[in-house]
């Protein structure tokens, strides 16, 4: 068992809950744990391809899984999984209006 | 370049001058360092109004909107007297007025590719302070080429992230996101919110980081982010590597040039409206009041958040929040036609995206969302 810490802008597909727990020696099983007690946030993490999407970066303790062994990355005792989004601030059009 | 402090600057910086890391040396490179803030808004109000305060000796200031009402809950550095002018231009009085000893540079036009390099050569930081993916890549890329470092922050709702990204030591802003999300997958700030205050924390963070690196003193953030959470108050640190894929800083790569950001991040152009699920789709509010005298019966289907109907509502409108559609469209009938809404038209082009591919034909999606419809129809409902 392990925590896996959820962004908020993802929160919406996890009945707002902030942190989950997940089963899983390796990263892949953790977060095919989550698929399955959330099913609409699939799609925000994996492609139609099944890999995880691009701009999803995934941290197992301090380190991102593409520094280590991606999702086969195993998955130690007390360590804490971390989805770090791409937040950008205000909109998504270049407005420059420095929402943030 | 300056050598020395007049007797009215030592006064005025003197809480500086008491700390060894600072010190009289110390004040003299920030008052001959020069920062560029790029977007005068939730992040540039603080980081503009620090950076002036502790006598940054030239700031710039990109932007070109307008203050705008909704901008006051979290962008102090602007006020109730300068709704409706530059942003540029009101940031510039009150640096001034806090600290007539900077010179403000201000630039009241969008960061582009055509402008970026030109605008950002002459400064020794560069502040990231923008509100959406485009700029944030092209900020990231003309920092890499010019070899400066970029102080990144970025915040949603209750959390934040902060990083220096340093090329030439360390990470890029491309080395931790190689690709935008699509449009649309992401919600704004102006969909989801934010909490007036957290630009401020976060903002305060990226101007201490910029101050450290004018000083050369301290450990900056470089190859460390910081995730910032107000809700959890939780300060979180991740280690962040040089990518060996990295497209622009990597070992191979092949970005050589700043290229077309809107293009690179699949969105529209300046002026067009992002917040459409394609022309095919769109009903105007005006053409709804028509369809809805017709037909009153049409489905309505608003998918914002439940705490979103309190401020504003259209009667009749069945509610089901974008996060649920997914998971709750047996509850739609997919031969009865629809107009689906939301605040302003992205979250309701994302439900019809959704519900697209599970098979709807029959939607609308309205142009503009509620608050064009409280604009243009009902005007006995306000704006958010």
């Amino acid at each position: 068992m392990t925590t896996l810490r959820i962004p908020t802008p993802l929160r919406a597909y996890t009945g707002g809950n902030a942190d989950i727990t997940v089963s899983g020696e390796k990263v892949s099983d953790a977060l095919n744990d989550l698929a399955r007690q959330y099913p609409a946030i699939k799609t925000h993490l994996f492609g139609e391809d099944g890999e995880l999407r691009p701009f999803v970066n995934l941290f197992v303790g301090e380190s991102n899984i593409r520094d280590l062994q991606g999702v086969d990355t195993p998955i130690r005792e007390g360590e804490r999984l971390m989805i770090i989004p791409s937040i950008a601030g205000g909109s998504l059009i270049p407005s420059l209006t420095g929402e943030g | 370049m300056i050598e020395e402090l007049s007797h009215e600057q030592i006064l005025r910086y003197s809480r500086h001058l008491l700390m060894p890391e600072v010190g009289l040396q110390g004040q003299i490179k920030l008052k001959n360092s020069s920062a560029l803030i790029i977007g005068t808004g939730g992040l540039g109000a603080p980081t503009a109004l620090y950076l002036a305060a502790a006598g940054v000796g030239r700031i710039g200031l990109v932007d070109y909107d307008v203050v705008d009402e909704s901008n006051l809950q979290r962008q102090v550095i602007h006020g109730t007297s300068t709704i409706g002018k530059l942003k540029v231009e009101s940031a510039r009085n009150r640096l001034l007025d806090l600290n007539p000893d900077i010179q403000v540079d201000v630039y009241n036009e969008p960061f582009t590719s055509e402008n970026a390099l030109r605008i950002a050569k002459d400064y020794d930081v560069i502040l990231d302070g923008t509100d959406n993916f485009p700029t944030r890549y092209l900020a990231n890329d003309a920092a890499v080429f010019l070899g400066k470092p970029n102080v990144y922050a970025s915040i949603f709702r209750f959390e934040g992230q902060v990083s220096v990204f340093d090329a030439r030591t360390g990470p890029c802003y491309r080395c931790l996101f190689p690709e935008p999300p699509p449009p649309g997958l992401v919600p704004s700030c102006a969909e989801g919110g934010v909490l007036g205050i957290l630009p401020g924390t976060v903002g305060t963070l990226q101007s201490t980081e910029a101050l450290k690196i004018m000083l050369g003193i301290g450990e900056p953030l470089i190859g460390r982010l910081l995730l910032y959470n107000a809700l959890d108050m939780t300060f979180d640190f991740v280690k962040l590597k040089k990518n060996p894929k990295c497209r622009i800083c990597g070992p191979n790569a092949d970005v050589k040039e700043l290229i077309d950001y809107q293009e690179f991040c699949g969105v529209p152009g300046h002026h067009e409206d992002d917040t459409s699920a394609g022309a095919d789709w769109d009903i105007s509010p005006q053409e709804l009041k028509s369809r809805l005298e017709l037909d009153p019966n049409l489905i309505l289907l608003d998918v914002r958040e439940p705490h979103e109907l309190e401020i504003a509502a259209i009667a009749g409108a069945k509610n089901i929040p974008l996060g649920e559609v997914a998971q709750r469209m047996s509850e739609l009938d997919s031969a009865e036609e629809m107009v689906v809404f939301c605040k302003r038209g992205s979250r309701s082009a994302r439900a019809i995206e959704i519900l697209s591919s599970a098979g709807f034909k029959k939607m609308k999606n309205l142009k503009g969302g509620i608050n064009a419809w409280a604009e243009e129809v009902d005007q006995s409902l306000p704006l958010y």
